[in-house]
């Protein structure tokens, strides 16, 4: 390995006896080999091969934990000060690889299983017939054409983010209270708002909400039509995350080079002029990120629509992640609700790297 | 902004009067947000101290509408009355309080202490790991973050129950860190990358190694913005609804959990609820209130290069 790359350069004059490198290649593979032994112990055991065993796993998580540990050691012990080095980065990559890569080579094979939890079979292993259910399932394919709604809604919580970046980046007094202020619905965890608001403020009898529309002459009706209803969960999710862009757009808008927007004042541009030709070409950079991230957040949507509409009227408010929840909530289906969960994640990578793709051919070209 | 040099031409009134009505549409503006974000939070607090005709009536501010009662807060067992007595219902909610402390401070330290490592490695030295080099490395990180929890959530259930971790704090401390490490290494990755690289190379030849350096040099600069990057975390672990709901029954159920699971059983029960819910979002205002300089600059961090 060469250290041309470093930033930080160190040289080191590294001389470790065979003796000691020896001693790190033992340890891990050891260890490895405790692990590996202590699991084929286990599995002999609960595939009825062997009379006694552990009550669970946990024993080999332990040794697992070991031979991580081991490993990180040892890269010093072997290596020296390049493995020093690596031992910056070593423990969050295995920490990801473990809890990452396993579970997901597990789902794959339980999402081509039958699954059910309720059933005393175990996982029987059913090719491809999740695969043909998923196709014929109308609320899969609902749950993922709201999923392209919440997803456009991003826009418009764009452009209220910044506007409100926009109002505090203006001379204004108190803005570190109305600063506070506005970061605070991004506090609250999404339960206690659907509580707050979606269960108490919009209920149709006594909640405030309804009162003022009451006055008005309307009849108060937030989760009856399939529209309505999921506009409410869009402004709900808005609510709790359009501080989160704001506060993004408001950062970018400080990092603003003063001299060009006086520049463009002094040519004699008018507010919307040097906002339209200077502030928000300036801030397309940031803009995208922030938008980007919240996409990422919005495909996650959940808690909100559990809490509140169950996916209901009709599934019309269904996200996919909520559709999930529900299939393996009422229904055990852990396989199926798996595979589901996989086809989304393919999606998503899809969507999320064509989304990556398309933002830096465009920022690439002038604006 | 007033650039009327002469306050008495007609030209310079009309600036004025300009200026004043900028003035006015942005502060309006201003306040009409303001109402849209705290009246939900008002409008819980003082319901959990209505009783049944107060919310009927729809009675809003206290002491003038109604005059507030602590029913709500005893239905959770905090009270003035309550409070010296022993009370099951404060146990259990003290219980699901200290669950989630517990989770998202330990969840939070664990993703500093890796996410910062390894955002310290991967600004600093340059990696080979097979294939894999420092970009790769740091978007393998980065991309954790599109990885829904639903596609986690179900093999997790399964391979906890077999690892005896379901239902357990342990289980969802690893979870929440996994869930907020990505987020932790773009900020502190931003972090590390604006101190100065001679400052480290002054350690290493006065005598200090990389960690030593590390840790007696970087960290105690780097420090806000791993306030900053905690805060964050604590924000979203004391949050996180979905993992909880799946993976914990009795022993392990976060206050999240808690609130959901009483929101379809109460009816017009509806202090108790607010109070409930108020109780679950106190700490975080509090927070916010004292610490929205951290919380900004961490989410700030990614947004400006």
């Amino acid at each position: 390995m060469s250290t041309d790359g470093d930033l930080l350069h160190t040289v080191t004059a590294d001389d470790i006896s065979n003796n000691r490198k020896r001693l790190g290649k033992l340890m891990v593979w050891g260890t490895a080999g405790l692990c590996a032994g202590m699991a084929l112990w286990q599995l002999a055991y609960e595939t009825g091969h062997i009379g006694n065993g552990f009550d669970n796993w946990r024993p080999i998580l332990y040794a697992y934990v070991l031979w991580a540990t081991a490993l990180c050691a040892a890269q010093v012990i072997v290596n020296g000060e390049k493995g020093k080095r690596t031992l910056f980065v070593l423990p969050a990559a295995l920490f990801v690889i473990s809890l990452v890569v396993f579970p997901l080579l597990f789902a794959l094979y339980i999402s081509f299983t039958d699954w059910n939890l309720a059933s005393p079979n175990g996982p029987q292993p059913n090719g491809w017939d999740n695969m043909r259910e998923m196709w014929n399932d109308q609320f899969y394919w609902n749950a993922l054409k709201n999923m392209v709604y919440y997803v456009l809604a991003v826009s418009v919580e764009y452009v209220i983010a910044f506007g409100l970046a926009l109002l505090l980046n203006a001379q204004i007094r108190a803005r570190k209270f109305f600063r506070v202020v506005f970061l605070l619905p991004l506090m609250l965890s999404p339960v206690a708002v659907s509580w707050m608001i979606g269960k108490s403020m919009l209920e149709v009898r006594f909640g405030p909400v309804s009162r003022v529309i009451r006055e008005f002459g309307g009849e108060p009706s937030f989760f009856g039509s399939p529209e309505i209803a999921r506009f409410m969960i869009m402004a709900m999710d808005a609510w709790t995350f359009i501080p989160f862009m704001m506060i993004m757009l408001l950062a970018g808008l400080q990092a603003l080079p003063r001299e060009v927007i006086e520049a463009s004042k002094v040519d004699g541009a008018t507010g919307w002029q040097s906002f339209k030709e200077v502030i928000f070409p300036l801030m397309l950079p940031v803009s995208v990120t922030a938008i980007v991230i919240r996409i990422i957040f919005k495909l996650k949507l959940a808690d909100v629509i559990i809490n509140v509409t169950s996916g209901g009227p009709g599934g019309a408010t269904d996200s996919v992640t909520s559709f999930i929840f529900r299939e393996y909530r009422d229904r055990s289906n852990v396989g199926y609700g798996t595979l589901l969960a996989m086809v989304y994640l393919v999606l998503i990578v899809i969507f999320v790297t064509l989304l990556l793709k398309l933002v830096s051919r465009w920022m690439e070209r002038p604006a | 902004m007033n650039n009327a040099i002469f306050k008495d031409h007609d030209a310079d009134r009309r600036a004025k009067t300009k200026w004043w009505a900028s003035r006015i549409a942005i502060y309006s503006a201003l306040l009409i947000w303001t109402v849209v974000c705290l009246f939900p939070i008002f409008w819980t607090i003082t319901t959990s101290f209505k009783l049944a005709p107060d919310v009927m009536k729809g009675n809003l501010i206290p002491w003038v509408d109604f005059t507030p009662r602590w029913k709500g807060w005893e239905s959770i067992g905090i009270s003035p009355r309550l409070i010296g007595e022993i009370s099951t219902v404060r146990e259990e909610f003290l219980k699901r309080f200290w669950n989630s402390t517990i989770i998202a401070i330990s969840a939070s330290i664990l993703a500093v202490v890796l996410g910062s490592l390894a955002a310290y490695g991967l600004s600093r030295f340059s990696y080979k790991f097979g294939f894999m080099r420092n970009s790769d490395i740091s978007f393998f990180f980065l991309s954790q973050m599109i990885l829904p929890p639903v596609v986690l959530a179900l093999p997790f259930l399964v391979l906890y129950k077999s690892l005896g971790l379901l239902d357990s704090r342990v289980g969802l401390i690893l979870l929440y860190t996994l869930m907020v490490l990505p987020i932790v290494i773009w900020i502190m990755r931003d972090q590390f990358q604006g101190i100065p690289v001679e400052l480290e190379e002054a350690a290493l030849v006065d005598g200090l190694g990389i960690w030593g350096s590390f840790f007696q040099i970087v960290l105690p600069i780097a420090l806000p913005g791993m306030v900053a990057a905690f805060i964050l975390s604590l924000v979203l672990c004391w949050n996180e609804y979905f993992f909880a709901a799946l993976l914990t029954a009795t022993n392990a159920t976060t206050l999240p959990v808690m609130v959901a699971s009483q929101t379809g059983s109460q009816g017009i029960n509806w202090w108790s609820m607010a109070a409930l819910s108020s109780a679950a979002i106190l700490p975080l205002i509090i927070v916010a209130i004292f610490l929205e300089k951290y919380i900004i600059k961490g989410m700030a961090a990614g947004a400006v290069k």
